[in-house]
């Protein structure tokens, strides 16, 4: 469980930088661009509420394993 | 009650907290919004600030009730609940707190306007006082269950307290704060987010799913903490 979720994560961030490096010249770049650059702080916005969700999910899921051993 | 009939270890609300939250975020940002003077683009903050209040104002009535139960049955489950509850609520007034404090420095602490240049005249903000005495009595709830060690007594007395805190809410933040003269909005015409007339009736499109997030993600945290204290309180009987 351990090893799948490290290799995701990983994944992600590999991801996630080469999604960085294309965005110069595609199209994706222009719409993170516009508007005073709003989509940007948007991503950012949903990134940390992406991370907060994560660790609640594991929360529970830790919570429920815990509660079935007992 | 069985573990998977109750509410605490059903996902569906949580799943629509994730969702209403993402929508909050994505359209709160994009809508577009009416340009009221001083406040521009920072009437946003309607889908933050002001649901972090809304959402510990539920959170608080959620307490109570449990504590109210509490004392009708004398299960001590309910004292948790109450306990886990009122946290949380202190957690998203604190933060209603903060962020309070960042969108009044960038419109009301106006350096053009003598009358709220200075530290002294926001300090003096009824809403401020009220909340702040609010939020210190449920500290005190927190702090008389905990130094209590006689599980029954605890319960007891910190559930008749936490009616008398709740009690004490109206005045504070309800009623005191609109009396008086303030730079906050909502005065003696009631509250602004709720009023139909006020509020832009494409911001009520977010605005509402927005309490209804925020209030979901702070039961979940607290549904977290109460099934940890439950599981404790197990492991100490065995």
């Amino acid at each position: 469980m351990r090893k799948i979720s490290c290799l995701f994560a990983l994944l992600l961030l590999l991801l996630s930088t080469s999604m960085l490096h294309a965005q110069g010249d595609s199209n994706m770049g222009d719409t993170m661009r516009s508007n005073g650059r709003i989509y940007v702080v948007i991503t950012v916005i949903l990134v940390i509420l992406a991370g907060l969700f994560l660790y609640l999910i594991r929360l529970d899921r830790k919570m429920s394993k815990l509660e079935k051993n007992n | 009650m069985t573990p998977t009939k109750n509410y605490m270890y059903k996902s569906w609300w949580k799943v629509l907290s994730v969702v209403l939250l993402i929508y909050t975020v994505v359209a709160g940002l994009l809508i577009k919004v009416p340009d009221l003077p001083a406040l521009e683009e920072t009437i946003r903050n309607l889908f933050f600030h002001v649901c972090m209040w809304f959402g510990m104002m539920i959170l608080f009535t959620v307490s109570v009730i449990n504590s109210i139960r509490y004392l009708r049955t004398f299960n001590l489950r309910y004292d948790i609940y109450a306990r886990h509850y009122a946290t949380v609520g202190i957690v998203m007034g604190l933060l209603g707190y903060a962020t309070g404090a960042v969108w009044m420095s960038y419109t009301w602490a106006d350096p053009n306007n003598p009358a709220t240049a200075s530290f002294s005249t926001i300090a003096r903000e009824p809403k401020l006082i009220g909340a702040a005495i609010a939020l210190l009595i449920y500290f005190a709830y927190l702090v008389l269950r905990d130094s209590i060690n006689d599980m029954d007594k605890r319960a007891r007395i910190s559930a008749v307290y936490n009616i008398f805190a709740y009690a004490m809410l109206f005045p504070s933040i309800w009623i005191v704060p609109r009396i008086l003269p303030s730079l906050h909005p909502g005065g003696s015409e009631g509250n602004p987010a709720m009023n139909f007339k006020d509020i832009d009736s494409n911001m009520r499109l977010v605005f509402y799913p927005a309490v209804i997030g925020w209030t979901l993600l702070g039961v979940w945290i607290a549904t977290l903490k109460i099934r940890l204290s439950l599981l404790k309180e197990k492991q100490m009987i065995q």
